[in-house]
């Protein structure tokens, strides 16, 4: 059994917390001490039906407010899969939180409603996903009871999506009409729409294949740790210096030449070490400890890769950044700490060269600032070099934040492009 | 060439992403710890700090914060443990709390010392000077815990702040703070309750011997099943029974309940949990009842 992770986007009224709430239920993830908790309250508000977003918004302001303020977290097991749900809320911060959840996404699931088609709010979900990078799109075209189960409607919405999806970056992309109030094509497939021949979404979400939508060719392990058992009681340690770190491409083997970065040393990987015993490889994303057959000067920071297949090692980035910070915005000349994998630097934002606007991918030119959940691109100097990939290539080695100096606050997520 | 498919299992994904969490504390704090309880999820916690570094020891001590009111079985357990590990163990005491007069007990029938738990961690904290907390808490445990980041920013008095957290992308974890401030760790913040389990059978860990089926002498309060002990308060109106009854959550014999079970080995609880309709907090915790956001109170102030 595997892990995957999938983001929802979309409002309550396209029917996401049902749809959310279905998929639980029917899985047996949400216990009868949970719903009877949300019942009670549905009740108690005056609701008519039990509002299954209860369960997602779990902080005090959010159930007075009747709003969700942050990406949740649920979770949910069939016998095929463990499935992480990063469930955003559709108004506020929207940008902010769905970047957040689409970062380690494997998958989106876009709602539509298909009586309201095509929304704005659509295209701007499905361009953050891309944005992201991730990997498999769901267009889940929900409220099908509400268009006659349709066909030529269903038609109508993956057609108009189809077009402006050929204008991003979307690898896979599935249409599925469902209705998630009756539990149409979300758990098994419905008799209410023959003419649909794909599978349910819950079969979809079960079968996708995410094993290949990590990089395992480019060989990347950015070093976390330096393990140096000197106070160990058993010998055989004394002399242990190990590198540990979580893989972040490629495949490693004992005996493969690798190179270390900064220096540009070549060496051969001696052992994989884990505390269970020595592995003959790894990949993505086990954590493990490495050692060499010679002794290098490596450190937290530092980054192991192949004589043939480098990664950038740059001090000046091109990037997409998505600024998350309330009250300060970005301008040219703003330093901030910048955090790519293990290593830690300052950076400066030398130029803004456009800002995105999300609904229409217009990119303004003469705009001089970014504010809260605005995405633009920027050139950035960084204090010393980073070993960088295109986002597009590796979403580990492609991906950074960055860090107000004055509060510590998270301000920004960015995607490198065009590293070279 | 031979085609390998690169699957990786849903425990060694958890585990790999748990062990990363740790070594970036390591590496980025000054003075760590780790909260032990001897309950499943830090005994699990535990074991994933002694991979993380392993051949080296563990690079932190361990804290745990007594109530007092914990099962004897849990308190052996967890000295047993820290001294195989060669660990450092801290126990902040809440009796010594009340006896310093930083907290009050409560009193009557429904006393409990959860809350008074809360001062005693801060006050260790900040006693050690510690800037990043190892904790054990699940997002799947409590709807607030759902919405909380693997490195949860403390102020000065240890609050936390739903609505205003850092937000959390990739694998990339903001450790910076000022002096005074700290970050909570959850490195199982994506494990589930049978994840765990799963794990404990996996990697053959050894837990607590109050997780698995005893007869106990038991009585019935809102549903749950107390135990017979000095530190809880009985009414006549609360009639003792025996009953064979297993732990799902370890916490205070004062708030933790019982639940009737036979299950008397990790195979057998597994399939138990696996049918239940229950959270393991809704079976099993009175001090999550209290109220809708009962958790979210206490860990506004400062709670695990």
């Amino acid at each position: 059994m595997d892990i995957l992770r999938f983001a929802t986007a979309g409002s309550v009224d396209d029917g996401k917390s049902t749809l959310i709430g279905r998929l639980l239920y029917d899985s047996k993830a949400i216990f009868e001490d949970q719903l009877e908790a949300v019942e009670r309250t549905s009740r108690d508000r005056g609701t008519e039906y039990t509002d299954l977003s209860l369960l997602t918004d779990g902080l005090r302001a959010e159930r007075e407010q009747g709003i969700t303020i942050d990406v949740a977290y649920r979770y949910f097991a069939t016998p095929r899969r463990k499935f992480i749900i990063a469930d955003t809320p559709g108004h506020i911060q929207y940008t902010r939180n769905m970047v957040t959840g689409a970062s380690t996404a494997d998958l989106a699931i876009i709602l539509i409603d298909a009586r309201k088609g095509v929304l704005e709010q659509s295209r701007r979900h499905a361009f953050l996903a891309s944005l992201l990078r991730v990997p498999h799109l769901v267009l889940a075209v929900n409220k099908m009871d509400l268009v006659d189960y349709s066909q030529e409607r269903f038609e109508e919405i993956r057609e108009e999506f189809t077009s402006f999806a050929s204008k991003l970056n979307v690898g896979d992309l599935t249409f599925i009409p469902i209705s998630a109030l009756n539990g149409d094509n979300v758990v098994s497939r419905s008799e209410n729409m023959p003419w649909y021949l794909g599978t349910s979404l819950l079969h979809h979400l079960e079968n996708v294949h995410i094993a290949s939508d990590r990089n395992l060719t480019d060989v990347r392990f950015p070093v976390q740790y330096v393990i140096r058992p000197q106070r160990a009681t058993d010998h055989a340690f004394h002399d242990y210096r190990g590198y540990a770190g979580q893989v972040a491409g490629g495949v490693l083997k004992p005996g493969d030449e690798v190179m270390h970065l900064p220096s540009g040393l070549t060496t051969r990987i001696a052992s994989i070490d884990t505390f269970d015993g020595p592995v003959e490889e790894a990949f993505s994303p086990m954590s493990v400890t490495l050692r060499f057959e010679d002794d290098l000067d490596i450190s937290r920071g530092d980054m192991i890769a192949r004589p043939n297949n480098q990664p950038s090692v740059a001090q000046e980035l091109e990037a997409m950044i998505c600024w998350m910070a309330d009250g300060v915005k970005l301008t040219p000349r703003t330093k901030l700490t910048i955090k790519h994998t293990t290593r830690t630097a300052r950076a400066l934002v030398r130029d803004l060269h456009y800002r995105l606007d999300v609904n229409t991918l217009h990119r303004d030119e003469e705009a001089t600032s970014l504010g809260l959940n605005e995405i633009g691109r920027v050139s950035l100097r960084i204090t010393q070099p980073l070993f960088v990939d295109d986002y597009s290539r590796n979403r580990t080695t492609g991906g950074f934040i960055l860090v107000d100096e004055a509060t510590n606050g998270t301000v920004a997520a960015g995607m490198v492009m065009d590293a070279h | 060439m031979l085609q390998r498919d690169y699957t990786t299992s849903q425990l060694d994904v958890l585990e790999a992403e748990a062990i990363h969490i740790m070594r970036e504390v390591a590496a980025e704090f000054e003075r760590p710890c780790l909260l032990f309880s001897g309950g499943k999820d830090s005994i699990v916690m535990l074991r994933i700090a002694e991979k993380a570094f392993w051949p080296a020891p563990i690079p932190f001590p361990l804290m745990h914060v007594d109530t007092g009111h914990n099962f004897d079985e849990v308190i052996e357990f967890r000295d047993r443990r820290t001294a195989e590990l060669g660990a450092r163990l801290i126990v902040a005491s809440v009796q010594e709390s009340i006896d310093q007069g930083r907290v009050v007990e409560q009193t009557g029938r429904r006393a409990s010392r959860n809350r008074l738990q809360t001062t005693t961690l801060l006050d260790a904290i900040e006693a050690h000077e510690f800037d990043a907390v190892f904790g054990g808490a699940r997002r799947d445990e409590e709807k607030a815990r759902a919405k909380e980041r693997v490195f949860s920013f403390r102020d000065d008095f240890g609050q936390w702040d739903p609505k205003n957290q850092r937000p959390e992308l990739w694998n990339l974890y903001n450790a910076r703070i000022r002096k005074g401030e700290h970050i909570r760790v959850f490195p199982l913040s994506n494990w589930t309750e049978l994840d765990v389990w799963d794990y404990i059978r996996r990697e053959g860990i050894e837990i607590p011997s109050i997780y698995f089926a005893h007869t106990r002498k038991v009585f019935e309060r809102d549903g749950m099943l107390l135990p017979d002990a000095d530190v809880v308060q009985r009414g006549d109106d609360e009639p003792l029974f025996e009953a064979v009854v297993r732990y799902r959550t370890v916490g205070d014999m004062t708030c933790t309940g019982a639940v009737q079970s036979p299950a008397t080995t990790v195979e057998e609880i597994i399939e138990e949990i696996a049918v239940t309709r229950i959270t393991e907090r809704g079976a099993t915790r009175a001090d999550d009842r209290s109220s809708e956001a009962a958790m979210e109170d206490r860990k506004r102030e400062g709670y695990f």
